[in-house]
């Protein structure tokens, strides 16, 4: 059970939130321009570190609102917490 | 013909929910049916927006997240950063939509009536932050939820719209239409170990057990 800082809400647990995948994707400016190869590279592929991954969660049984968390694969430390259209943090080294 | 006289969800519940808080020691749970309920949607930021609603509702849509404004009768509580839920008594929606709608007229807003999305149940009484703890998530310690705090959650599964209403304490849960009748029995299954017959209740355990 993760406890998650909504930017909002401050600090709920896990079962209020939902997940919603890799962060920072740019939908492509023009989709009708890419081959197939790119279009199924833009839609499927997604970083699969063993460390700290930017993602999206969503607090589905809050506020409702979606942000951005900077968490660990492995241990689940979350490293950051930050709203959608802020920069992300600095890595830490 | 078919009836077309409006029900609330729990219009079967007055007696149970008379029973329950008849034989609890200090806690008591009805429904408040039919609440008229506003949301809200604009930018908190905007003076002319603040202005517009202020001027309707009599008091202010609060800034801090998950807190409420007004009196127990009329007031408005936090769903978002940019979102509110204006309530008031029943029979109050028609003119409350528009008095706002015409209020924020040309402004970037949004009024719509969803009183039908949710009814209230309201519990009250020592053992209601008990009750309330035994399926929900919150810190709902008086030191951490109390008035003017509200909150957005679950309770055994069902989302809630939380609102400490009252110090004595006195909760009211907004709750799902078709989710009504079973928060209710949940309410009443977890209140039952503060009836006043526990002490005959624990002894017949006793005897079970011995
Ligand atoms: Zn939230």
């Amino acid at each position: 059970m993760l406890r998650i800082g909504c930017p909002w809400c401050g600090e709920r647990e896990e079962i209020e939130f939902s997940y919603g995948g890799q962060a920072h994707l740019a939908y492509p400016q023009d989709p009708h321009a890419l081959t197939d190869e790119q279009w199924a590279q833009y839609l499927f592929m997604r970083d699969n570190p063993k460390g700290l991954l930017r993602e999206r969660w969503v607090h589905s049984h809050g506020c409702r609102r979606w942000f951005n968390v900077e968490r660990h694969t492995v241990t689940h430390e979350i490293t950051a917490i930050y709203k959608p259209g802020e920069p992300p943090p600095a890595r830490r080294a | 013909m078919a009836s077309t006289e409006r029900a609330s969800p729990l219009a079967a519940w007055p007696a149970r929910f008379a029973a329950a808080s008849a034989s609890a020691t200090d806690f008591t749970i009805r429904e408040l049916p039919f609440t008229t309920q506003i949301n809200v949607r604009g930018n908190a930021a905007d003076a002319a927006f603040a202005a517009a609603t202020q001027a309707v509702l009599g008091h202010g849509l609060p800034a801090a997240a998950n807190t409420w404004a007004g009196t127990a009768e009329r007031a408005a509580l936090w769903l978002g950063p940019d979102e509110w839920l204006v309530v008031a008594p029943d029979g109050m929606n028609e003119s409350i939509v528009a008095a706002l709608r015409n209020s924020l007229d040309g402004q970037h807003a949004a009024v719509t009536d969803v009183s039908a999305n949710r009814t209230v149940i309201e519990i009250a009484g020592s053992h209601a932050r008990a009750v309330l703890g035994k399926g929900c998530p919150l810190d709902l310690h008086a030191r951490a939820f109390s008035p003017p705090q509200t909150a957005q959650s679950l309770l055994a599964k069902a989302q809630i719209l939380l609102q400490c209403a009252d110090i004595r304490p006195a909760f009211r849960l907004y709750v799902r239409i078709s989710f009504a009748p079973y928060v209710a029995e949940w309410l009443i299954d977890a209140a039952t170990e503060f009836a006043a017959s526990r002490g005959l209740d624990a002894q017949r355990i006793a005897a079970r057990l011995a």
